[in-house]
């Protein structure tokens, strides 16, 4: 036994061709980058190369032997394999090395670490005077850059960033602070409430920045920080709802034994569960990825038809209806989100497709959702400018038609695609590049909607 | 000899697409080919020449069916695309300037080169 990898495979002898090569195979299967179809072909491969030694006068066992060893050492494969089917596996391969359990405990260490600390950050201003009860507008203010540090310092911290990308981060953090403090808010304003939604996007764009370990360039290292975004919101939204009944319990028991913990749950429990779990989930999206690889298909699979058919009803009521101009500012405002939930189940179910599979009914049906969603943001479009020429422009209209637009032109450039893709002139791949090449955008029209609108709307 | 690593992996695409231009096949039938190509010189593990091809399908350079061989074993068959007809010629043009590069720089222009312009 020299220790290298094929030697694991030494056979007994009298044991036959297939039942070698099964057990090779249930070796390789123990490996996530490695499909069942790979599987098949390498197997193919392995039979075709222990054909060939055969005829040349090896015996079977050594052939097969021999043909093993050519195929290549098995953590190599898998590490090639990883790198072009990242899908597969992107969690060990933004990792770096497979992952083994140690390593995931000391993740797990990490994360609890970051959790307490976001959830102790969070409460730290109390000491300062500025209490969630007593200072609510500071809590509104700072929300972001209290809890989103903690996210992005996991990352840095299990990827053993370099400095650059740590000082880049960081920066942008700082930079968000300052700007979201120094800024003289109206009080009754909403640039303060924009500005906030706004860099809570923009920081989380930067804490992807930390989750690819500063290589922004890479169209897949983006692709799988926007199914990390999906599968973290699976997460966290199941983690609130254990939250929630928990802190129902909590107040019934302790109700029932006559103690009022309704001061615990609102001042400790449900804000520094909710800050720390946003570190926890994404601890957990790495960790489990398994469990949500089969999850995510089959939501998005189950709601996009849903929501398809909802964006359908919408513009055949808007058509009836045709008064969008006077709609109320709220209503618009829906509309925003909609086709932010449009456009999320649309990235959903990118990052958990397999580029390779051919076009099929769910991406016509696809194609169907991003249309629809096309003519509600024009709706949208046309009414927020027929808003502005009549009322004259606000921070919230034009925040609220920035994005429009934005989302206008993805959606149009993805519709595009889809359709080429559907009839077989592009491939796959090329609508990912359109998503992930779209992510700067976003950055940088939430940074321009924290630093520059407030200013010029007198931050009212 | 023995080609580094890094020539080996720089090689092997434009070798994998020229291999595909010459007409449909299949893994094991594109190491015979490559081996042959450079006498034997050129090698790399047989089993990273399939993330190779799962690479240049995803960029749709590739396309592959599931077919059988004559024993009726289970097959993946590759063959070039459009846009891997233009890769192939793209990566053609530059390697021959490298070629040529390395060609001019050593005076007996013999040997060493082969393996970089001659192979295919």
């Amino acid at each position: 036994m020299t220790g290298s990898e094929p030697a694991r495979y030494t056979p007994d002898v009298d044991a036959g061709l297939d039942e070698q090569i099964g057990m090779w195979r249930s070796f390789m299967a123990a490996r996530p980058a490695i499909a069942p179809a790979d599987l098949d072909e390498l197997e193919s491969h392995l039979r075709d190369q222990v054909d060939a030694l055969a005829a040349s006068g090896l015996a079977p066992d050594e052939a097969f032997l021999v043909a093993v060893r050519r195929l290549g050492k098995i953590d190599d494969l898998s590490r090639e394999f990883a790198r072009e089917h990242s899908d597969r596996l992107w969690k060990q391969l933004v990792m770096g090395e497979e992952s083994t359990p140690r390593r995931e405990s000391r993740g797990l260490v990490t994360a609890l670490g970051l959790a307490i600390a976001a959830a102790l950050g969070l409460k730290l201003p109390a000491l300062f005077g500025a209490s969630l009860v007593d200072d609510p507008d500071f809590y509104l203010r700072n929300i972001m850059v209290l809890v989103l540090p903690f996210l992005a310092a996991f990352f840095l911290i299990r990827r053993r960033a370099r400095i650059a990308t740590v000082a880049v981060v960081a920066t942008a953090f700082v930079a968000a602070s300052v700007v979201l403090n120094a800024y003289p808010f109206a009080a009754t304003g909403t640039t303060e409430a924009l500005a906030v939604v706004h860099a809570g996007v923009a920081l989380w764009i930067v804490s992807g920045l930390a989750y690819v370990n500063g290589d922004w360039r890479s169209g897949q290292a983006r692709m799988d920080f926007i199914r990390f975004t999906g599968e973290w919101v699976v997460y966290y939204v199941l983690i609130a709802l254990g939250g929630a009944v928990l802190a129902g319990l909590t107040l019934g028991v302790f109700g029932a034994i006559g103690m009022d913990a309704s001061t615990f749950v609102s001042d400790w429990m449900l804000p520094c569960g909710a800050t720390g779990a946003v570190v926890i989930a994404a601890w957990l999206v790495e960790a489990k990825q398994s469990v949500i690889e089969n999850i995510a298909p089959v939501l998005t699979r189950l709601f996009t038809p849903l929501f398809t058919l909802m964006l359908l009803a919408l513009i055949a009521s808007a058509v009836v209806q045709h008064d969008f101009v006077d709609s109320q500012r709220d209503l618009l405002i829906i509309f925003d989100l909609v086709l932010i939930v449009a456009l999320g189940l649309l990235l959903y179910s990118m990052s958990a497709r397999s580029p390779e599979r051919p076009a099929g009914w769910f991406d016509t049906l696809q194609l169907v959702m991003v249309v629809a969603a096309l003519i509600v943001d024009l709706f949208v479009v046309v009414a927020m400018l027929g808003r502005i020429d009549a009322y004259g422009a606000s921070a919230n209209k034009l925040a609220s038609l920035g994005l429009n637009l934005i989302l206008l032109v993805n959606l149009a450039g993805a519709a595009w695609l889809q359709l080429r893709f559907l009839r077989g002139v592009t491939h796959y791949p090329a609508l990912e590049r359109w998503q992930t090449s779209y992510v700067p955008i976003y950055l940088a029209w939430a940074a321009v909607v924290v630093v520059v609108l407030p200013p010029v709307f007198a931050f009212a | 000899m023995r080609i580094g690593k890094d020539l080996v992996a720089a090689a092997a695409t434009p070798l994998v697409l020229g291999i595909l231009a010459e007409g449909e096949s299949y893994g094991y039938a594109i190491l015979q080919r490559v081996s042959e190509l450079s006498g034997g010189e050129l090698q790399w593990s047989d089993g990273m020449l399939y993330p190779l091809l799962h690479r240049l399908e995803r960029l749709g350079h590739v396309e592959s069916t599931w077919g059988e061989s004559p024993t009726g074993r289970r097959r993946r068959h590759y063959r070039l695309s459009a846009s891997g007809a233009a890769a192939f010629a793209e990566q053609r043009k530059q390697w021959a300037v490298v070629s040529e590069a390395l060609q001019r720089v050593w005076p007996d222009g013999r040997g060493t080169s082969l393996a970089l312009g001659g192979a295919w």
